[in-house]
């Protein structure tokens, strides 16, 4: 499925859920699921440094799309990073660095993207994005 | 328990945003120890300065400078009697406590020599701990550390064992912001001239709540922001005592610090002119002691039973939850309560409080040192103010309770 696609398929996830409470409790439904990035990749290295949770994201090729696992100390956080991962991991570098996140104001979480929020996700995407391009050089050469 | 005898619901039609909600809900304000609200006295005295006579101080021949020169005046003479200084010449209006810290961490730059010693008490704010690291860098001086406690009290017993000919200054906060402890600093200040050195107190978190008289405790440097104090941001105070500084060098050069420039020599102003280079924030300069006077009105003495008040109301219903924790019980404390529940990341129980109305601090409130002494992340930090009622802490609780149910 195209980025895009899932994107929309999430927004509809979220659209059943009448207010912030139950949209919460999804998220951190998501959260407390499996682990979604192998201990060892929890590395300072793969660290978002500087904010209030800790973020991991650490990224790989599999073929000629990227695959992400993150994780996050914060279960909140956590549950934004599963729906994020779905939306970009496992896609073409390219199709990552096109993509943008307006979906999350969609679906009532615009919030937690703020620049001003300490909780490592704008500074995740930007890491998700500079993964595609790394590796986007990478797959031309 | 004391039953407090202020009239809280007139107080709080004094704060206008108090009225507001927040994701639908009535706004509970807990954020006090981050910045104090507002009250209409203050509002007022803010909009009176730019609807009547905003103008540059210290240099104009007309009447508006004049007004604008003479209020400023006095509200360093509000800070100087509120704090008991000797001289109003001994009051610098700074950006804010930070401001404070920096300017003297500066001006030691010259008195201190490779070797020197300067300690730091565990519990102190990141700006009361970088800029004398970087002052050591600057001298070649040692900086050395007052451990604390489980309780998150300081050691006095290891201060002793420190102290030493060698110490030039002492840096301590008169209360923690993370832990709401209240330090002994007169001990702390009588110590440390017994062997010669200079005493700087972060008054910021104690302002609110205590009324520090400079001269009884023969402190050095004591520093304040207002809008910890029901003030505005961005202005606050350093007291020096003159000797001291007369002997520091000024800080930043501009115009209002000077006495006379040629491209040849300046010499500098005389105090307190000597330290405010440039226009200063003259509105937040009367701003802040129409908030001195607005306090003094309530009367510190009411303000520190009641919130005790609420600490203790605070404390109990909080200790009812199941695995919770309150970091920071030493005997003596403000109204902060710092806190986590078991299994959960402060980060997330400040969110669920967010979208309840409820604001709180989360995190390591600048304060990582703390918070690596106890091992975790960070706290959920409710911290309380005159204006604050038991209801609004029922609403907190019942806030806490729903999200460990949601979180645990």
């Amino acid at each position: 499925m195209k980025i895009k696609e899932i994107q929309e398929e999430i927004v509809d996830e979220f659209s059943m859920f009448d207010d912030w409470m139950q949209r919460y409790e999804y998220m951190i439904e998501l959260g407390k699921s499996l682990p979604m990035i192998d201990e060892e990749y929890k590395t300072d290295d793969n660290i978002i440094k500087g904010c209030q949770s800790k973020v991991w994201v650490h990224a790989e090729l599999d073929g000629d799309k990227l695959v992400f696992t993150a994780d996050s100390d914060a279960i909140i956080t956590k549950g934004i990073i599963a729906i994020l991962i779905r939306a970009f991991s496992n896609q073409k570098p390219q199709d990552i660095i096109d993509a943008d996140t307006d979906f999350i104001d969609e679906i009532g979480l615009k919030e937690h993207l703020s620049p001003t929020r300490a909780n490592g996700l704008v500074s995740m995407i930007k890491q998700l994005k500079l993964y595609a391009i790394a590796y986007q050089t990478q797959l031309k050469n | 328990m004391v039953i407090s005898t202020l009239d809280i619901k007139a107080i709080r039609e004094d704060f206008p945003i108090l009225n507001r909600e927040v994701n639908g809900k009535p706004l509970v304000y807990f954020d006090n120890a981050a910045t104090s609200q507002t009250p209409k006295q203050v509002i007022d005295a803010i909009v009176d300065y730019y609807e009547n006579y905003n103008a540059n101080i210290h240099r104009g021949v007309h009447a508006l400078s004049q007004e604008a020169t003479d209020k400023y005046e006095i509200a360093r003479q509000k800070i100087q009697k509120h704090f008991n200084a000797k001289n109003s010449y001994e009051i610098i209006f700074t950006s804010g406590t930070t401001h404070g810290i920096n300017l003297v961490a500066s001006g030691f730059t010259s008195l201190l020599e490779k070797g020197d010693e300067i300690i730091v008490s565990a519990m102190e704010h990141h700006s009361n701990i970088v800029p004398w690291q970087m002052l050591c860098e600057r001298t070649g001086a040692v900086l050395k550390v007052i451990p604390m406690n489980q309780q998150g009290e300081l050691l006095m017993e290891k201060f002793s064992e420190i102290l030493s000919p060698k110490t030039k200054l002492v840096f301590c906060n008169h209360v923690s912001n993370a832990l709401g402890t209240i330090n002994p600093i007169e001990k702390i200040i009588d110590m440390a001239h017994g062997v010669g050195a200079a005493v700087l107190i972060d008054g910021a978190q104690a302002a609110p709540h205590i009324k520090a008289d400079v001269q009884a405790l023969d402190v050095d440097f004591y520093v304040v922001s207002a809008h910890k104090m029901c003030g505005p941001t961005g202005v606050g105070m350093l007291y020096g005592k003159e000797e001291w500084l007369n002997k520091l060098p000024p800080y930043q050069g501009g115009g209002e610090m000077i006495a006379e420039v040629t491209f040849e020599k300046t010499t500098y102003a005389e105090l307190p002119h000597k330290f405010e280079a440039g226009t200063p924030n003259i509105c937040g300069g009367i701003a802040f002691g129409a908030a001195l006077d607005y306090m003094n009105n309530i009367g510190f003495a009411n303000i520190v039973e009641y919130e005790h008040e609420l600490l203790e109301y605070a404390t109990q219903e909080l200790l009812k939850i199941e695995g919770l924790k309150i970091y920071g019980t030493a005997a003596h404390k403000t109204a902060v309560i710092s806190f986590n529940i078991e299994g959960v990341h402060p980060y997330d129980v400040g969110t669920i409080l967010d979208k309840l109305g409820i604001a709180v601090r989360t995190g390591h409130h600048c304060t990582q040192p703390i918070m690596d002494f106890y091992g975790i992340p960070g706290t959920v930090r409710a911290s309380f103010s005159f204006y604050n009622t038991k209801e609004e802490i029922d609403v907190l609780v019942a806030g806490v309770e729903r999200a460990k149910n949601m979180l645990v």
